[in-house]
């Protein structure tokens, strides 16, 4: 597994503080973070990514620091975010999830094979050639996954992948994560999706309040909110 | 070309997009500068026949051509008015001919040939012109267009639950707002897709 580091990370915007001096590595296979709105864990988040760069501190991706390296990493680190409307460029399901490799620059024939199996994995190979966005919520987010995946990313990081799916759609990307073979990083208040993960992080007022394996982490998170 | 794609095999749909562009933009230039009956004729059966090869359903075909109809319900009595019957007749003719044409290559076209298309042909200029940046502003717009269809719709939809159906302020506000919100997220959900320059 890749190891991700925030070394006293910290993230102003404006005059508020949404990540104070956070110091963790991330070396395991799953990772849940959790906490209530504004607490800074989508912050966090998108920091392994580089979409947001601390203000202070250093988060660094196997040795490699997203100030420097952001391009370099996020080749490494697929992101997925909450709402799939947002992530969705392409008009139709195989040409959304082939885009993400318009930049990888692969032969067609490989780029193709990849985004066939991707589909297929996903269940998608039916809806391929139908309007990504006429898809349903739950049919959305899983060609989302299936656009980061097809990258072959070492880490997949996933903002509150569930947030606005209905329970049986939220089981099903809990199952297809439980069979990632990358790192993954979870942001959910879905707590049971991360109940069979290796560490669970919890996050208040910008700081890591909670940091151990899911049972504790999350008995300290309903003490936290009850 | 708003994922209405119809997937094939055809002639048409194996053609390759650029010649099928080229081709596009040839008889429409024909039929809007030579409208004579015989050429109104022969692209009328052109299209019938492209239609056909290309095994389009004909309630799809029907679909892409309607939009244009109501556009002709006002410019056609203004032509008659201002023109003659012929001339409105030609030019409503060569309208739903331009539209028809346009509507069998998007149909038989993903975008990404489309967009493959278009980096080929802005390739010569690639020391003025970012060809991938082309493609990508057109991939955008394209995959905009249901984007804020949707949005409008739900800002109108919660506009009549609150009682405000006429207030224009209710509907420009909130639209512009989620519209630049929304704007920020696809540039977010590029920049970690790795389109980041």
């Amino acid at each position: 597994m890749s190891q991700i580091a925030f070394d006293h990370v910290s993230h102003r915007f404006d005059a508020e503080t949404v990540v104070d001096d956070v110091s963790l590595v991330l070396r395991e296979h799953r990772i849940g973070i959790v906490g209530a709105n504004g607490s800074g864990k989508s912050t966090l988040a998108r920091m392994v990514n580089g979409l947001v760069l601390p203000t202070a501190g250093r988060v660094t991706v196997d040795g490699l620091d997203l100030a420097r390296h952001a391009r370099e990493v996020r080749r490494r680190v697929g992101f997925v975010f909450t709402n799939a409307d947002n992530q969705i460029v392409m008009p139709t399901v195989r040409e959304d999830v082939a885009f993400t490799l318009r930049r990888h620059k692969l032969p067609a024939t490989d780029a193709a094979a990849r985004v066939d199996a991707v589909l297929d994995r996903f269940g998608l190979t039916e809806l391929a050639d139908r309007p990504a966005h006429r898809l349903s919520g739950g049919q959305k987010q899983l060609l989302a996954i299936a656009s980061v995946l097809v990258a072959e990313p070492d880490i997949v990081v996933a903002d509150e992948p569930t947030t606005l799916l209905d329970a049986r759609n939220a089981r099903r990307i809990a199952e297809h994560f439980a069979s990632l073979e990358q790192q993954l990083i979870v942001v959910s208040h879905h707590l049971e999706l991360l109940e069979g993960f290796d560490r669970v992080i919890v996050m208040e007022a910008g700081r890591v309040v909670a940091d151990d394996a899911p049972r504790p982490a999350l008995d300290a998170y309903r003490a936290l909110i009850a | 070309m708003i994922g209405v794609f119809h997937p094939g095999t055809s002639l048409v749909h194996r053609a390759p997009a650029l010649l099928k562009l080229g081709l596009l933009t040839l008889i429409v230039t024909v039929v809007a500068m030579a409208p004579s009956p015989i050429v109104l004729g022969a692209a009328s059966v052109l299209v019938i026949v492209l239609v056909a090869v290309a095994r389009i359903p004909l309630r799809l075909a029907w679909s892409q051509v309607v939009p244009i109809l109501w556009v002709l319900a006002v410019a056609v009595p203004v032509q008659v008015l201002f023109g003659g019957w012929e001339a409105a007749a030609v030019m409503a003719v060569r309208l739903v001919l331009a539209v028809a044409l346009a509507a069998v290559y998007t149909l038989t076209t993903p975008v990404t040939a489309t967009l493959d298309a278009m980096q080929a042909l802005l390739r010569p200029f690639r020391r003025w012109v970012d060809a991938d940046r082309v493609g990508l502003a057109l991939a955008l717009t394209i995959r905009c267009v249901p984007l804020l269809a949707d949005l409008v719709r739900e800002v109108l939809e919660a506009r009549r639950a609150r009682g405000a159906e006429g207030s224009l302020t209710a509907l420009a506000v909130p639209v512009i707002v989620r519209a630049l919100r929304t704007a920020d997220h696809l540039g977010e959900a590029l920049t970690a897709r790795g389109f980041d320059d």
